[in-house]
């Protein structure tokens, strides 16, 4: 590191496999300058550390036990440095590198991991940009999401996406309601109707989108508006736009 | 070679077709008058014999001019010379025979004079069945042209699902070798001795792989060998998380099973169960034959809020593929989920060596 920084650096390694963590101890047991301050063996550990720990640098295996690397990646945000340590091939992660500062493809060597880490300390010192912001998630857009992970201080939630009723933007944030709570995630909600499968989720307002398989009723409201009435007897309102495609979506599949 | 020289059954029936031809050349020779129905017979009989086998020459000018290759001079022109030299030969014959007939046995006396007013007959006879010959003998090429399409179709079938057979062989995923190696890469600097081992262990299941792989049929009990290599190499990376149960019936082990049936589906509760389990799980393999199906069961622990795979798909349908190929309707690939517990079934005839030993 620059001799202008004393601070060492905090990296924290998430893998599911000893062998594959005790390579990044070693790899890094020659750099006095990082310290390792926690390791993972699950996303959810990886996730609760990265918190907690606030470290510097991530060391982030993609799969992995309970959540995922993008998921994880998508949780603890883009103010740390993440380098994806994976067997996944080249292509496959090209998609993500966006995110990440870089990927090591297992089996790397040291020459390898040092270009990593000196690509990570000039992220670290400002001379890369941060990584653009998440747009939606991490995932290639042309695969639906199958659940949707959010962070409540340390606790990750799961919501499968079939147990998801609605989402409602609420400034910075969506508030995803399933099974009568609702989780906040910092994401708007443009982002997360992109991410969702238009077969099955529709955007009814600028503020919601609705799990189509919730739908019991739609309503009219007043002279100009209707409402929808969800299967636990949520009413959500539908604006005039919203109501047309609703209207194209549910007449065809109601006459069946 | 003519084919029908090689094939009894049908060279009898074409000799039989020439039982009708003599009794009609037996009935001219008696209807003109001259010959005695006797008389007719004993020259009738062993001349038709040998013009049998003299028409089934017709197979070579009939090969070399195939009809739609063929112009229509030249067709008629190769036959009807064919024709006369054969008609010619068996006018001859027949006259040969009368003398000798007439010769040696009192009884026929003067039958070549007798004969001899019949000769144009006779030789019109000839040509007829001569050219009766040749149509049966454009019959017999078409039939067989056709059957030899018939078979070259079949055998590009057959080609085709061995070339696909052999792809799904070549299916040793690339990121079991890439975590392998750096398993590998890993040990070497803590572990020197294991890293050794690995290789090994490695190397060993590459070659049984490929061993196996290249055969149409193992028997369960080298399919099982080749899945606990497997598996002894995924328990260095995965360690304690990873738990191995097997309950085979002995006489199971004699089954024959396509190569690299039972390694792909451990590979998946490996990467779609155990891998996504922190404390990790067990995979439990059992196989008993019984009424002469063999059922094998790979059952794996696996995280039932993992998402959804998208994945095991294309495992099992190569699978299943290769079972139909093989087996047709008499075999079956059936999955369950139950709670944690994720659940491959196989089914399929139980062949084995033991029957053909």
């Amino acid at each position: 590191m620059r001799a202008a920084t004393d601070k060492k650096t905090r990296a924290v390694i998430v893998d599911d496999e000893e062998l594959a963590r005790q390579m990044l101890r070693e790899f890094l047991s020659g750099h006095q300058e990082i310290e390792i301050v926690a390791e993972c063996a699950n996303g959810f550990e990886a996730v609760k550390a990265v918190t907690e720990l606030k470290p510097d640098l991530v060391f982030l295996d993609i799969q992995m036990p309970k959540l995922d690397g993008f998921e994880v990646l998508e949780l603890i945000g883009t103010e740390r440095a993440v380098i994806f340590v994976t067997a996944y091939d080249e292509y496959a992660i090209r998609a993500f590198d966006i995110h990440a500062v870089d990927y090591l493809l297992k089996p790397f060597g040291a020459e390898r991991f040092e270009t990593a880490l000196q690509r990570a300390r000039q992220r670290l010192g400002g001379k890369l940009p941060a990584a653009t912001e998440l747009s939606s998630s991490a995932r290639p857009p042309a695969q639906p999401l199958e659940r949707i992970v959010v962070r409540d201080g340390t606790r990750v939630f799961i919501i499968p996406i079939a147990k998801l009723d609605y989402a409602e933007a609420q400034d910075d944030y969506v508030a995803l309601a399933s099974e009568g709570k609702k989780h906040l995630k910092q994401q708007t909600i443009s982002s997360l109707e992109s991410s969702l499968d238009p077969s099955r989720f529709l955007r009814i307002h600028r503020s919601y989108i609705v799990n189509l398989e919730k739908v019991t009723k739609v309503e009219p409201y007043s002279k100009d508006n209707h409402m929808v009435v969800l299967s636990n007897g949520t009413q959500l309102p539908v604006s005039r736009s919203g109501y047309s495609r609703l209207r194209e979506f549910l007449d065809p599949a109601r006459v069946k | 070679m003519h084919p029908l020289l090689t094939r009894p059954r049908q060279l009898g029936l074409y000799l039989l077709a020439w039982i009708p031809l003599a009794g009609i050349l037996v009935y001219l020779l008696t209807g003109g008058g001259g010959l005695s129905l006797g008389e007719a017979t004993a020259l009738t009989v062993p001349l038709c014999l040998v013009y049998a086998f003299v028409c089934l020459a017709a197979w070579y000018p009939c090969r070399a001019t195939p009809l739609e290759k063929s112009g229509f001079a030249k067709l008629l022109f190769t036959h009807l010379t064919a024709a006369a030299v054969l008609g010619t030969y068996w006018t001859y014959q027949a006259k040969e025979l009368a003398i000798g007939l007439a010769h040696f046995w009192p009884r026929f006396a003067g039958l070549d004079q007798r004969l001899a007013k019949h000769i144009p007959l006779l030789w019109i006879t000839g040509v007829l069945l001569y050219v009766m010959s040749v149509t049966f003998h454009y019959v017999l090429l078409a039939e067989q042209a056709s059957r030899e399409a018939q078979e070259r179709a079949m055998h590009a079938r057959v080609l085709a699902r061995d070339a696909e057979l052999k792809a799904l062989r070549a299916q040793v995923n690339p990121h079991f070798l890439f975590n392998c190696l750096h398993s590998v890469s890993a040990l070497t600097s803590s572990d020197a001795g294991k890293a050794r081992e690995m290789c090994i262990l490695l190397a060993d299941f590459l070659r049984t792989t490929l061993r196996l792989g290249g055969k149409e049929s193992i028997t369960l009990e080298e399919e099982l060998a080749l899945v606990r290599g497997y598996l002894a190499i995924e328990k260095v990376r995965f360690g304690a998380r990873l738990h191995m149960e097997e309950e085979v019936q002995k006489k199971s082990m004699e089954v024959l099973i396509p190569p690299l049936l039972l390694q792909p589906l451990v590979e998946n509760a490996i990467r779609h169960g155990i891998a996504n389990l922190p404390e990790g799980g067990v995979i439990r393999l059992s196989a008993q034959e019984e009424a002469n199906v063999v059922t094998i069961v790979v059952e794996n622990s696996f995280d039932p809020e993992s998402p959804a795979p998208l994945k095991t798909g294309l495992g099992l349908d190569n699978i299943r593929q290769r079972l139909d190929t093989r087996y047709g309707p008499e075999a079956s690939i059936s999955v369950r989920t139950e709670g944690n517990r994720f659940q491959v079934s196989l089914r399929l005839p139980a062949e084995s060596n033991g029957v053909l030993a």
